[in-house]
C-alpha cells in the first residue's frame, strides 16, 4: 500500500530521521513504536506532504509520490490525525467536520446546514458520542474534541488512515467505540498506521509493529510473533524492569485537608485529606470534575463554597501565584494550551514559574537561568537539541517532561499532577514515576489525577473516584482493582467488601 | 537567545534593517541631499516622537493588545501641563504631573482591559474618544500658548546635547532602558509570556492582569513624554495635536516585525520600523512628490513590507 525507503530529514542540521523504512499493507492495522522524539510523528509528516524529505523514496499502490501539501495525500487517500488537536473552537462541531469540503446547494455556496448536522450525528453515534452537532466544539472536552479528529479522518473515505496517539486523552469506553470502529474499517480494506505509548492497546489492536530509536529503523515484527518485553527491549535498547519502581516514603502527618469543596456544574461536596509523602490519586471519568477540583485548590477557578486547611491552617487561595507562593505547583492536563508558552526556549519556559530563582531584584541572570536548565534536563532526562530549541518543536513527550521541570524547580510541597504521563513512553513513564516517588520520599504530598487505571493503581497510596463530580470512593492501596474503580468511576453504588 | 525565542531567523529578523537600507540608497539616489547632517539630524528629531509611543507599543502589543489611545493620551497630557505652565506654575512640577497623568491614563486602559475583561480595540476606542474629549473640554478646543521661558523645558524639544537634538538623545536613553527592559529583566520575559500564552502564564503563577496594566501604563507615560516634546517644539498645546499619532506607531511596531497576536516580536525592530517612516516622510518631500500622492506611498510602503514578512514567515 505504502513503502517509505531510506527516508532522512533533518532540521538545521539536527539529524530526526536516517534511512528509516517503513512498510505498509493492505488491509492491516500497523504499529508505530519508539521513544518520545524518536522521530514518529515526524515520519508520518513526511509521509503525508507537511515536511518535505531531504532523501529517500516514497511510493504508494507502488508509484512514486512527492506529497508537497497535505491536501495532496489527502486526495490520494491518505487521512491524518495528529498529536496535535485541530479544532476550531468557535465553530460548530458539524462545522468542523465538514470544514474544506461543506455540502452545499448546487453550487451556490450555501450550506445544507441541516443535513451535514444530521450526518455529523449518525458518524458521532458511530463513535459513541451522543452530542448536538449545533454546540461550539469548544464546548467539547478534550476527550471529545479528540474524538471529532477521528470522525473527521473518517468521513473523508480515506484508504489510509494514521492515528497520532489518538487515545491519550480518551476514557476507556471512548476507546472500545473507536477500536471497534478501526477494525469495522479494516474489514472494508481500510489500512491504519497507529501511533500509541500503549503497550496494551498495541497488543489488542494491530497486526504488525515497526519500532524507530533515535530517528533509526530498529526492526518490524508481527504482532503474534512478538512480545511485551522484546519490543520494550527493542525501543529503549536495554531492559527496563519493572513498570512501577518501589517507593519507600513514610506517609507523615496532615499536609491538605479540604471539607466541602463544591463548585456549580463542576464538582459538589469533596472532602479528603492528604499526607506529606503520601501519593493520593484521582480516578474518574473525562469530565468526572478531576481537573476542575485540581484547578480550585490550585486557585484557578472559584469555589462557590467549603474550606481548605493547608499544615492546619485554614488558607484562601484565590490566585495560582498565591499558591506556588504556598508551595502548591500544578502539572496541568493540556500542556499546550495550560503548560507551555510554545513559541518560547525549553529554557525560557522551565524559567516561568522560576523567576524567584533566577533573579535578583527583577534581573534575570543568565548563569542562573541556564544551570536551572541544566539541572532540570538532567533530572528529567529532556531530549532537546539545546536551551535554544523552541518549545513546539519538541516531540509530545518531552514538552510534558517541560511542564514537569517547570514544577520541580520551585520545590514544590504539594504538587498536584493532572494526567503526568500522558503521550509519554514507557522509559520517560518510570522516569516520571520514579520522580514521583522521589519527591514522595522527600515528604512532598502528591495529588495525581490519571485516567489510566494500571497507572493508579501501579502509583497511588490511595484512591478516590469521582462520579459526575462527586466523590464516590476512597480506597486503600489493598482495595483498588481497576474492576471496583472502574464500578465507582462509573456511578455504580457500594460494594460489599467480600466482592473484592 | 532572544532571536531564537521569537522564532523567527536572524535573516527575517534584520529583513526591516534591509527594507531601511534600500529605501534610503532609493531616496539619496533621487536627491543626495537628504544624507546631509542636518537632514538626518532633522529626520531623527522628527522621528524621536513617534519612536517613543511605538516603543511603549511595542510593550503592549507583545501582550497581545493594542491601544488607539495614544494620540489623545499625548493631546490630554499636553494640554494639561501646557495650561498649569501658562497659569505660572513651576515647568518643572507641571512635566512631572503631565508624565505621571500620562501613566495614570495608561493605567485606566489597562484596568479596562485586564479587570473589565474588554477587549483592547474596543477599551482604547473608547476612552481615545474620551480622552480626546476632555482635552477639548480644558482648552475650549483653543491652542494654549504663553509657556514661559523655562530652561529645561525649552532644552526638551529644542536643544542640543553634544550637537544631538535632546529629542533624539531622549529617544536613544528611552530605547536603551526599554531595550534592556525587556531582554534582562523578569518583567520583560513576562511581557512576552503573556502574550505568548495567556492562561499557562497565569497557571504559571504569573499576574497576567498587574503585567497588562503596567504595559499600557507604560505607553501612557512614554505618550506624555513624546507630548511635552512636541509643546516643547511648537511653544504651544494643541487640542488636536496627536491625531492618527496611534497609527503609526502600530505601523512602526509591525514594521519592525512584532506579531499582532502578541508574544513575538523586538523592540530594535520598532526603533527601525519608526526610522522607515520618518525617512519615508522626509525622503518624499525632498524628492518632491506631491503631499497627497505621498500618503498613498507611505501606505503603499507599509503593505509591501508587511506581505514580505508574511511570505517568509509561512
Ligand atoms: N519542526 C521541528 N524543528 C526542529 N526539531 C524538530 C521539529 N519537529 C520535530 N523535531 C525534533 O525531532 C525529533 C523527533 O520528533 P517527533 O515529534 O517525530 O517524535 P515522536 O517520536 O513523535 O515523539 P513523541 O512520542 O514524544 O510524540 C525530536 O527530537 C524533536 O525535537
Ligand atoms: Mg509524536
Amino acid at each position: 500500500m505504502i513503502r517509505m525507503t531510506d527516508i532522512s530529514k533533518s532540521f538545521s542540521g539536527n539529524k530526526v530521521l536516517k534511512n528509516v523504512h517503513f512498510a505498509l499493507e493492505k488491509g492491516e492495522i500497523h504499529a508505530l513504536m519508539g521513544e518520545n522524539g524518536a522521530g514518529k510523528s515526524t515520519l508520518m509528516k513526511v509521509m503525508s506532504g507537511i515536511y518535505t524529505r531531504d532523501s529517500g523514496m516514497i511510493e504508494v499502490k507502488g508509484e512514486k509520490v512527492h506529497f508537497t501539501s497535505p491536501k495532496q495525500a489527502e486526495k490520494a487517500g491518505i487521512a491524518v490525525i495528529h498529536q496535535e488537536l485541530n479544532i476550531l473552537p468557535h465553530l460548530s462541531i458539524a462545522d468542523n467536520l465538514f470544514l474544506g469540503r461543506e455540502e452545499t446547494i448546487g453550487r451556490t455556496g450555501i450550506l445544507k446546514t441541516k443535513q451535514m448536522e444530521k450526518k455529523t450525528r449518525q458518524i458521532l453515534l458511530d463513535l459513541g458520542l451522543d452530542i448536538n452537532p449545533a454546540d461550539p466544539a469548544s464546548s467539547l472536552s478534550v476527550g471529545k474534541q479528540q474524538i471529532l479528529e477521528i470522525a473527521k479522518a473518517l468521513s473523508v473515505d480515506a484508504e489510509v488512515i494514521i492515528m497520532d496517539e489518538p487515545t491519550a486523552a480518551l476514557t476507556d469506553r471512548e476507546i472500545d467505540n473507536l477500536f471497534k470502529t478501526i477494525r469495522d474499517l479494516q474489514k472494508r480494506g481500510v489500512s491504519f498506521i497507529y501511533i500509541s505509548h500503549r503497550m496494551e492497546e498495541i497488543f489488542s489492536l494491530c497486526d504488525r509493529i515497526t519500532i524507530l530509536r533515535d530517528g533509526e529503523f530498529v526492526g518490524e515484527r508481527k504482532i503474534s510473533e512478538t512480545s511485551f518485553d522484546e519490543i520494550v527491549q527493542m525501543m529503549v535498547g536495554r531492559e527496563l524492569g519493572e513498570r512501577y519502581p518501589e517507593r519507600k516514603s513514610t506517609i507523615g502527618e496532615i499536609k491538605l485537608a479540604v471539607k466541602g469543596l463544591s463548585r456549580k456544574n463542576c464538582f459538589e461536596d469533596i472532602s479528603f485529606e492528604l499526607r506529606r509523602g503520601e501519593v493520593l490519586s484521582i480516578a474518574g471519568l473525562m469530565g468526572a470534575g478531576r481537573t476542575e477540583v485540581a484547578q480550585s485548590l490550585f486557585g484557578y477557578k472559584k469555589l462557590d463554597s467549603g474550606t481548605i486547611e493547608f499544615d492546619g491552617k485554614q488558607v484562601r487561595i484565590d490566585t495560582p501565584k498565591k499558591a506556588k507562593e504556598m508551595g502548591i505547583g500544578y502539572v496541568t492536563e493540556d500542556r499546550k494550551s495550560e503548560g507551555l508558552v510554545v513559541d518560547f526556549t525549553v529554557e525560557e519556559n522551565v524559567s516561568m514559574t522560576n523567576f524567584a530563582a533566577i533573579s535578583k531584584n527583577g534581573l534575570i541572570s543568565k548563569d542562573r537561568e541556564r544551570q536551572l536548565y541544566d539541572t532540570m534536563v538532567k533530572r528529567l532526562g529532556i531530549r532537546t537539541s539545546g536551551p535554544d530549541q523552541a518549545a513546539k518543536s519538541l516531540s509530545g513527550g518531552n514538552q510534558q517532561k517541560v511542564v514537569i521541570a517547570k514544577w520541580l524547580g520551585i520545590e514544590p510541597k504539594l504538587l498536584i499532577l493532572d494526567e503526568p504521563t500522558r503521550g509519554v513512553d514507557v522509559g520517560a513513564k518510570k522516569e516520571i514515576y520514579s520522580i514521583i516517588n522521589e519527591l514522595a520520599e522527600r515528604g512532598v504530598a502528591i495529588l495525581m489525577i490519571s485516567s489510566e487505571l494500571p497507572e493508579v493503581i501501579g502509583m497511588a497510596d490511595r484512591v478516590l473516584v469521582m462520579h459526575e463530580g462527586k466523590i464516590t470512593a476512597d480506597l486503600a492501596k489493598n482495595e483498588m482493582t481497576q474492576e471496583r474503580i472502574m464500578h465507582f468511576a462509573t456511578g455504580g453504588g457500594k460494594l460489599a467488601v467480600e466482592d473484592q | 537567545m532572544q532571536l531564537k525565542t521569537n522564532n523567527q531567523s536572524i535573516l527575517q529578523k534584520i529583513a526591516p534593517f534591509i527594507g531601511l537600507i534600500l529605501i534610503i540608497v532609493i531616496i539619496t539616489i533621487l536627491n543626495p541631499g537628504f544624507l546631509s547632517v542636518s537632514n538626518l539630524m532633522n529626520v531623527l528629531r522628527q522621528v524621536s516622537i513617534n519612536a517613543l509611543i511605538a516603543f511603549g507599543m511595542t510593550f503592549v502589543i507583545l501582550t497581545g493588545g493594542i491601544d488607539l489611545s495614544v494620540g489623545a493620551t499625548l493631546a490630554l497630557t499636553g494640554a494639561v501641563s501646557a495650561g498649569m505652565m501658562a497659569s505660572g506654575v513651576d515647568p518643572i512640577f507641571a512635566m512631572l504631573l503631565g508624565l505621571l497623568l500620562g501613566a495614570v491614563l495608561g493605567a485606566i486602559n489597562g484596568i479596562i482591559i485586564a479587570k473589565g475583561k474588554v477587549a483592547p480595540f474596543i477599551a482604547t476606542l473608547a476612552t481615545m474618544t474620551i480622552y480626546r474629549g476632555l482635552t477639548l473640554v480644558y482648552t475650549d478646543g483653543r491652542p494654549i500658548s504663553g509657556l514661559g521661558d523655562s530652561l529645561t523645558f525649552q532644552m526638551l524639544g529644542k536643544g542640543y546635547f553634544l550637537g544631538i537634538p535632546i529629542p533624539v538623545v531622549t529617544m536613544i536613553v528611552s530605547f536603551a532602558i526599554l531595550y534592556f527592559i525587556l531582554k534582562k529583566t523578569t518583567f520583560g520575559r513576562r511581557v512576552y509570556a503573556v502574550g505568548g500564552n495567556e492562561e499557562a502564564s497565569i497557571l504559571s503563577g504569573i499576574n497576567a492582569d498587574r503585567i497588562k496594566i503596567y504595559v499600557y501604563s507604560l505607553l501612557g507615560l512614554l505618550a506624555a513624554l513624546a507630548s511635552l516634546i512636541l509643546t516643547s517644539r511648537l511653544n504651544s498645546a494643541q487640542p488636536t495635536a496627536g491625531e492618527m499619532f496611534e497609527l503609526d506607531a502600530i505601523a512602526a511596531v509591525v514594521l519592525g516585525g512584532t506579531s499582532l497576536t502578541g508574544g513575538r516580536g523586538w523592540i530594535v525592530g520598532t526603533l527601525i520600523g519608526a526610522l522607515i517612516i520618518g525617512v519615508l516622510n522626509n525622503g518624499l518631500n525632498l524628492i518632491g512628490v506631491p503631499s497627497f500622492f505621498q500618503q498613498v506611498v507611505k501606505g503603499a510602503v507599509i503593505l509591501l513590507a508587511v506581505l514580505l514578512d508574511r511570505k517568509k514567515t509561512a
